[in-house]
């Protein structure tokens, strides 16, 4: 059928793993709109998740790292991190390879992509997943965009892997619900976590929600660098979303600084033309 | 120049269980399959997280290493800015990188 719902979600594993740490007023407003977004996918009914996300090297390593890739197996397995360390319990999770290979040809048409039959999840997708569909009961296909090990895709090509996403997600039968997750600036695992750059956050996402092709792909690695961490290379999630969403604008609901958590969390969606369907509620916005 | 063949046994710790019985089984004969400088193997064998976030060890690496050698998330945080103390900055890897 078609794109059914757009969005993009932080996925520190100090979401689940520290959860004990941070004030609780502000996780709680966080984790409430994670659950609405949970809400507004059910709404929509989907037959599987795409998950684009930043992966921490749990599958990809420099031996042979993939800009782009896209699981095609019937099921993944995860979380790879320690389940205490995490506070996610370790299972199988529903895949569609059969859907996974009709993305991934047409994807080809326009694009390179990588393709992997084995797939362990980490907290990159495991922390969305885990507020998201906590049954497992969803088929989801993962997407990576290398944001780790440069060199990395520019940030262009990254909005045209978006565009060619959709057009595959578009030549589909399937109801697809489509999740960016990764950023915003933050320096995670190093001495430094816990910083957060909250005007630098805000900038981005007002270029994301006016989905401005320019401007978000205007950011060089170098200044994000600086600017927001090397944590700050997984906006290439985020562009994604925005390019498989071109001529759309999006709706932050939810955009806090929790240094536990070592991210500005941040919930958001982007309007679906079709049937208008995930970014039209008119309550929407931040709260 | 053997910071690649540091993070690989890292990255292969982090994912294989059967990597981590050989770790724990013998430490000195699993670290020979890598070409490690001296003082990288020297890090491994003393679980020094600090010495290793200075040779350039991602943290997204790092920080299951470190939770494997039982480090707390406030230790393990710790050891890398004692690392720092003792040995000076990052000397290779991302957090060393300097922009043309
Ligand atoms: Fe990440």
């Amino acid at each position: 059928m078609s794109l059914v719902f757009a969005g993009v979600c932080s996925h520190g594993p100090g979401i689940t793993g520290r959860s004990e740490q941070a004030d609780p007023a502000v996780r709680d407003a966080f984790y409430e709109n994670f659950h609405r977004m949970r809400d507004a996918i059910e709404a929509t009914r989907p037959d599987a998740l795409v998950v684009v996300a930043a992966e921490h090297f749990a599958n990809f390593f420099m031996n042979n790292m993939p800009s782009l890739a896209i699981g095609m197996a019937e099921h993944y397995e995860g979380p790879i991190e320690d389940e205490a360390w995490l506070g996610i319990e370790r299972r199988r999770i529903p895949g569609n390879a059969a859907l996974s290979k009709r993305l991934i040809e047409r994807i080809m048409r326009t694009s390179d992509v990588a393709y992997a039959e084995e797939w362990l999840f980490d907290h990159g997708i495991m922390v969305p997943l885990h507020f998201l569909t906590p049954r497992y009961d969803l088929p989801i296909v993962p997407v990576n965009i290398n944001c780790q090990g440069p060199p990395l895709i520019p940030l262009d090509r990254t909005w045209e892997f978006g565009c060619a996403l959709r057009e595959a997600i578009d030549n589909v039968p399937e109801r697809i619900a489509l999740v960016g997750t990764g950023g915003l600036s933050h320096w995670p695992a190093t001495p430094d976590s816990g910083v957060i750059n909250e005007a630098w956050d805000r900038e981005f996402l007002e270029r994301w929600c006016l989905g401005d092709r320019e401007a978000l792909c205007a950011f060089t690695d170098e200044e994000t660098y600086r600017e927001a961490g090397q944590g700050g290379f997984e906006i290439r999630t985020h562009v994604a979303v925005a390019g498989a969403c071109a001529g759309s604008k999006g709706r932050v609901w939810f955009y806090a600084p929790i240094p536990i958590f070592a991210v500005g969390c941040t919930i958001a969606t982007m309007e679906v033309s079709e049937a208008g369907l995930a970014g039209n509620d008119p309550s929407g916005d931040e709260r | 120049m053997s910071l690649y063949q540091l993070q690989k046994l890292l990255y292969q710790l982090n994912r294989d269980p059967h990597t981590r019985t050989r770790f724990e089984a013998d430490r000195g004969a699993l670290l020979s399959d890598y070409e490690l400088s001296e003082e990288e193997e020297a890090a491994i064998r003393a679980d020094d997280v600090g010495l290793l976030y200075v040779l350039g060890v991602n943290g997204q690496i790092l920080m299951h290493y470190a939770a494997m050698c039982g480090y707390e998330w406030h230790e393990y945080l710790q050891a890398m800015r004692d690392g720092l103390e003792r040995h000076g900055p990052v000397r290779r890897g991302l957090y060393a990188t300097v922009w043309e």
